[in-house]
């Protein structure tokens, strides 16, 4: 099948950039192939006839947070040598999170059983209407609630922005 | 202190009006003038097609006019020399053999007379100051060039020709009050 | 659906050519209406009217040197100003440039993809647009390319926000994100800028932001940066950055035609009994009507303001025309829950 390949396509990519995001020496060459890996996980959502996500997903993603962080590491312009040495402990307490994450992963693969999917082309659970039914009937309170934990980010990111001690 | 001209502006620091502060209003009025210029005349000259039109007095390249028999006005008096400002003129005169009569008008000419354009100013002093009318300033543009020596003219370039077709035409630059000088009987030799 | 799938192809090439083109002489009419503003004449010397021009200015660019600093990110260098130019011409894939065609008893929309998220799809090609401009001024590796670069960003994220919000109004009277749907209902002379006259000026204002236009043009703000991003670009590269700003220019006039204008359609045009072909083109020359008209107004704007300065952006940005924009979508929402 044609959308098969296409999914293999991405898959490689967002796996290639991911790895690459992690290998590469300059930040900057990072946060690009992070970008990259957002795009191809956009593609997926296509793929799965998420059309509504999958923009989102490059406006939030991609066109938002991501040139941000471009935004501050060009600023910053971080250089290999100005880097300070990290203390061991932080080496060693990032291996333990991060190996943490590796286990929590396996154990949910381990547990998970491969139930066999919907035709997304037939459900159209990703389109905005259907979407927009589900989260505004069935989750209209989580919905809310999230806004409202965004208000309050919004709020305290503007009162640690101000220069003036409170 | 009382001003000159009247033009001057107070400076005053007040507060714009909430009709000024949004801005729309003067965007709105700014874009009406340029419209306006849309369809003005166009100041442009197309120049190689059009030329700019010069005025009769236009003060360019000079000329060292010869008189109606062909003989060169210029006396090799200097006056030109003194006046001009920017010391551009230099000549060394000479004395009119016997036999030359037919090529020069007066007893004493210019062998040597050198305008360095790259001095002069095109002031017109030198036609101001000149007592037999030899020097004019023409119409004509001085030719750009390659080498500084070059825009040092010589006779070469500043007199006329002999010929009589090829006359420059000053008679636009002779004033009423020149016309009117020159009929005075002593000066009818420089006809 | 192989008939479709080359039509498809064929519309798009058709679209790609057309923004081309239109970037190509955008560029001459640009420095005609540029000199008639200043009581000049403009370029007038390349063929009649100037109309080779574009191609002088083409050839021009193909012959520069192509030079690169030492010190650049190779890759990146080069990425920068291709990025620009794609993300560019990906807008207008979902502009319905007119009615549906007729060929053989089959209607083929001129719409290259009819996606039911539309305007989201091109706030997300808005979104990523900054990316080339970024990417080719850091690589640059130049104090003035790196602030023009991080000039862009900023802008364009600050502006982005009210022009998403300034078209939730649109999005909660039409009921639909496709633009598709959009033009439909703004049939006869229902235009939306009629509804939505704040909606369009705070969307006019932040496609000039977003375009890098006059008086936003601080990213190449040539009196304090050189040449801004761009400094240390020169032969086809910096061509494509010159480009991609004219193409930015029509798709966005494309935009605001389809999203306040409405789109194709013109009074009374539909009721002179047209073949649906002939229908189609009209309308289509109506559309690019409605675009010229803007880019008429981007060219008018750019001749009559000076550029703002960075502070007076920022300000105009966050207190003026977010608050704005939010206004405008409490007063929108509250008429349409008393019309209902």
């Amino acid at each position: 099948m044609f959308t098969q390949y296409i999914f293999h396509f991405l898959s490689v990519m967002a796996l290639f950039s991911a790895v690459m995001m992690l290998a590469s020496k300059k930040p900057i060459h990072s946060v690009l192939f992070l970008t990259l890996t957002f795009f191809a996980i956009a593609g997926h959502y296509v793929l799965l006839n998420a059309q509504f996500l999958a923009v989102v997903h490059v406006i939030v993603y991609a066109g938002a947070i991501m040139v941000l962080f471009l935004f501050t590491v060009m600023l910053l312009n971080l250089n290999k040598d100005e880097r300070s040495p990290k203390p061991m402990w932080v080496n060693i307490m990032a291996f333990i999170a991060g190996g943490m994450l590796m286990l929590t992963l396996i154990g949910i693969f381990r547990g998970y059983e491969i139930r066999s999917l919907q035709d997304p082309m037939t459900t159209q659970i990703g389109l905005v209407k259907n979407l927009g039914k589900v989260l505004y009937h069935d989750y209209l309170v989580p919905f809310e609630l999230s806004s409202v934990l965004f208000l309050t980010a919004m709020v305290g990111a503007v009162l640690l922005g101000k220069k003036e001690q409170l | 202190m009382k001003s000159l001209t009247n033009r001057s502006k107070v400076v005053s620091n007040k507060q714009m009006t909430f009709w000024e502060r949004i801005y729309f209003p003067a965007i709105l009025n700014g874009m009406r003038i340029t419209f306006g210029h849309l369809f003005r005349r166009k100041a442009t000259v197309q120049y190689p097609e059009a030329t700019r039109e010069f005025s009769d007095i236009y003060r360019g390249k000079h000329v060292l006019k010869r008189d109606d028999e062909g003989r060169e006005r210029c006396t090799s008096c200097g006056l030109c020399a003194v006046a001009c400002p920017a010391e551009a003129i230099t000549m060394v005169s000479a004395e009119r053999k016997p036999g030359e009569e037919h090529l020069y008008r007066e007893e004493k000419y210019a062998a040597v007379y050198e305008i360095n354009m790259l001095r002069c100013i095109f002031c017109g002093d030198c036609e101001e100051a000149c007592p037999k009318e030899a020097i004019f300033l023409t119409k004509e543009l001085v030719k750009s060039e390659y080498q500084r020596e070059k825009f040092i003219y010589g006779k070469d370039e500043l007199v006329e020709s002999p010929d009589p077709a090829k006359r420059v035409d000053v008679s636009k630059r002779q004033t009423k009050e020149v016309l009117e000088f020159k009929k005075d009987k002593r000066y009818k030799h420089n006809k | 659906m192989v008939t479709q799938i080359i039509y498809k192809t064929l519309l798009a090439s058709f679209i790609l050519v057309l923004s081309l083109l239109v970037a190509m002489y955008s560029t001459l009419i640009e420095r005609k209406v540029a000199g008639w503003f200043q009581d000049r004449h403009g370029p007038n010397r390349a063929g009649p009217w100037g109309l080779l021009q574009p191609l002088a200015d083409g050839v021009k660019l193909f012959f520069k040197e192509e030079f690169m600093p030492g010190s650049a990110d190779k890759l990146l260098y080069i990425l920068g100003p291709s990025l620009t130019m794609f993300v560019a011409l990906l807008t207008s894939a979902v502009i319905p440039w007119g009615p549906d065609l007729v060929i053989n008893g089959t209607a083929y929309p001129m719409q290259v993809a009819d996606v039911n998220i539309g305007i989201l799809f091109v706030f997300a090609i808005l979104s990523i647009g900054v990316y080339g401009i970024m990417i080719g001024g850091w690589a640059s590796n130049n104090k003035y390319a790196l602030l023009g670069a991080v000039r862009a960003s900023s802008q364009m994220i600050s502006y982005e926000l009210a022009m998403s919000l300034s078209i939730i109004t649109i999005v909660m009277m039409t009921g639909s994100l496709s633009m598709r749907e959009i033009v439909a209902q703004q049939q006869g002379f229902s235009w939306n800028i009629f509804y939505q006259p704040l909606g369009f000026l705070i969307f006019l204002i932040c496609a000039f932001a977003e375009t890098n236009r006059s008086p936003f043009d601080l990213p190449e703000c040539e009196t304090e940066l050189v040449g801004g991003y761009h400094t240390e670009y020169s032969s086809m590269k910096l061509g494509f950055y010159l480009f991609a700003e004219y193409i930015n220019m029509f798709i966005s006039g494309a935009v605001m035609a389809t999203l306040f204008l409405g789109g194709y359609h013109f009074p009374g045009l539909d009721k002179l009994g047209l073949s649906p072909n002939v229908f189609a083109f009209v309308s289509f020359m109506v559309l690019f009507t409605k675009i010229t008209f803007f880019g008429f107004i981007y060219m008018w704007i750019r001749w009559t303001l000076p550029r703002f300065r960075y502070d007076q952006l920022m300000k105009l940005g966050w207190k003026s025309l977010i608050p704005l924009a939010i206004l405008n979508v409490v007063i929108t929402g509250v008429v349409i829950l008393l019309n209902q």
